[in-house]
């Protein structure tokens, strides 16, 4: 069973978002990481890149495809996760926390109250899997 | 990757197969106006001896092979030893497809993966591709990455790379959002170096340079690829002429960040421009970046070494319009012919043709500058080519001098810039005999 932690908001593309202040960090679910397998590098943007929600800031690239990650909230880059360039396996080993890929400053911190909760996003991903 | 023929009573049986009783009907989809209802006009099938004897006499039309040459300018004359077409020729070889299954084709895959490796050797890069179409469609795709690389969108290209080039360039980068700029070349000495390391600044992605340039002279790449870092860009070095890299420091010792080059030099034959093969290297750094396809080494269950494609989600098929280029396809014969010339002259022998380029054509400068009414208006060091600057037109010059005296004598610089009027750009390589080269001076003198 995938690891869906409580304090986080979820997107129907697999990510997942932790609110501090008006910064969100972003990274992929346990369920995403497990169906990617075996993560191989991850295309991060640039510090100060800014983004609709919905758009696409980056790809994973697993042994078995490449991926595009979407913002679920609008807002602009402040760090990336630079030892993913270097230790990709982070986003399976450690999803949620060494795993995590930017931290943005949000537009409009309102953005995250449309995502979904954990036991929401429980659900979707077991519907999605039937 | 072999083509198998099949036999009349075969094609019946494939066609019943699949329920059809003529292979005719494989085209019923296509509505009976669009098709041509008649066998195609082609002529009737010849003896071999009155196949030799036709093309023959084609063969002798060509007035212009007979001459001798001195034309270079992106296409060079060098000797091809006669193992390269043996080689290429074997059936096992004989494709210009890139193989997908390793577990049939590690033989084509070892020389792909033979071919990368000389290409690093000879650049000075840690990785280089399986190819690419030619030198210019390469150097658009190193431009194309440079973008990629840096996300910035201003590339300065010096104005002396060969007008061809940059022209294909301009066709790739006029709608992908790049803006391409030129740095002028310095009147006296050929060279644009200074010009683009003015203009580069940190809005630049990369700085593209050709060295040996169109006329010849040689760049100084080192302080190029200083001031490209200075502002965070790319140094990309184009090379028309590859048998340079058998004399001049290698582009990576210099710290180039992707190299291109024509690798037609390298044993693979003039044939009106083409085919020909792309050489692409970078460092490694890049390697998620690089268009095209790349061969790797692995190892098996067993532990045993073999070849493979590698690092396939750059490419289209897995990557959509997201992938790195829209090539994914190499020049499979013609890399194996460059790998089979590389690999049969060897680090010496390279060397000593690139000596015998640069010698002779010393010679005939030496010589040409000498003469009545002639001079060359470059000052900077050249490889193999040289501009020459002439008393006339120098159309009209160098027809004169292949109707009167045989000898194609280079190319009109007026063709391509249109203010040098008796400018040309001559070539010489090891194939030149020193009695060519000293008919051109005196037919030169006798204008």
């Amino acid at each position: 069973m995938a690891n869906v932690p409580e304090d986080l908001h979820y997107s129907k593309d697999h990510e997942w978002v932790r609110v501090e202040g008006d910064q969100a960090i972003i990274g992929i679910t346990d369920y995403a990481q497990n169906s990617l397998g075996d993560v191989v590098y991850v295309e991060l943007p640039k510090t100060g890149e800014e983004f609709a929600a919905n758009e696409p800031f980056g790809s994973v690239e697993s042994v078995k495809a490449v991926s595009e990650v979407f913002t679920p909230v609008a807002g602009a880059v402040v760090t990336i996760n630079e030892s993913l360039a270097d230790e990709p396996e982070k986003v399976n080993s450690d999803p949620y926390g060494e795993g995590w890929m930017i931290r943005l400053r949000m537009a409009n911190p309102g953005d995250v109250d449309s995502l979904l909760t954990a036991a929401e996003y429980e659900d979707f991903t077991k519907a999605e899997s039937e | 990757m072999r083509y198998i023929p099949n036999s009349p009573e075969e094609r019946v049986e494939m066609l019943e197969a699949i329920g059809l009783t003529s292979a005719e009907q494989l085209f019923d989809s296509i509505p009976e106006a669009l098709r041509l209802q008649r066998p195609l006009e082609t002529p009737a099938a010849l003896s071999e001896i009155e196949l030799l004897d036709k093309f023959e006499r084609l063969g002798q039309q060509n007035a212009a092979a007979r001459r001798a040459s001195f034309l270079g300018a992106g296409a060079y004359s060098h000797y091809i030893p006669t193992i390269v077409d043996h080689i290429i020729s074997r059936s096992e070889f004989f494709t210009a497809y890139t193989p997908y299954q390793p577990e049939i084709s590690q033989g084509t895959l070892q020389v792909i993966f033979e071919f990368q490796t000389l290409v690093c050797q000879l650049t000075g890069m840690d990785l280089a591709n399986a190819s690419m179409y030619d030198g210019s469609t390469a150097l658009a795709e190193a431009v194309l990455m440079a973008e990629r690389v840096t996300r910035r969108s201003k590339v300065i290209s010096s104005a002396a790379v060969h007008p061809q080039y940059l022209e294909v360039v301009k066709t790739y980068v006029q709608h992908a959002g790049i803006d391409l700029e030129l740095a002028d070349f310095d009147q006296k000495t050929g060279l644009a170096g200074a010009a683009l390391a003015e203009a580069v600044d940190d809005q630049t992605a990369a700085i593209v340079v050709q060295s040996p340039n169109f006329f010849g002279c040689v760049e100084d790449l080192s302080a190029l690829a200083d001031a490209a870092h200075a502002k965070g860009a790319l140094l990309v070095v184009a090379i028309t002429e590859a048998m340079s890299l058998g004399l001049l420091k290698s582009p990576g010792a210099c710290g180039a960040d992707i190299v291109v080059a024509e690798g037609q030099s390298f044993g693979v034959p003039l044939s009106f421009g083409g085919p020909y093969v792309g050489l692409f290297a970078t460092r490694d750094k890049y390697a998620r970046q690089i268009p095209g396809r790349l061969v790797g080494e692995a190892y098996d269950k067993k532990g045993r070494r073999g070849f493979v494609l590698t690092l396939a989600t750059r490419e289209q098929h897995i990557r959509r319009e997201k992938a790195t280029s829209n090539i994914c396809t190499n020049e499979g014969l013609i890399a194996l012919a460059a790998t089979v010339y590389l690999e049969t002259m060897g680090r010496r022998g390279i060397q000593e043709a690139a000596h015998q380029c640069l010698q002779k054509a010393a010679y005939a400068a030496r010589r040409i500058a000498k003469l009545d009414g002639f001079s060359l208006p470059f000052a900077a060091p050249y490889f193999n080519e040289f501009v020459v600057r002439g008393p006339l037109n120098s159309v009209e010059l160098l027809s004169r001098l292949a109707k009167d005296n045989a000898i194609e004598a280079g190319i009109a610089l007026s063709r391509f810039m249109p203010d040098r009027d008796n400018d040309f750009l001559v070539c010489v390589t090891e194939t030149n005999t020193r009695e060519q080269i000293d008919a051109l001076v005196s037919a030169l003198s006798e204008l």
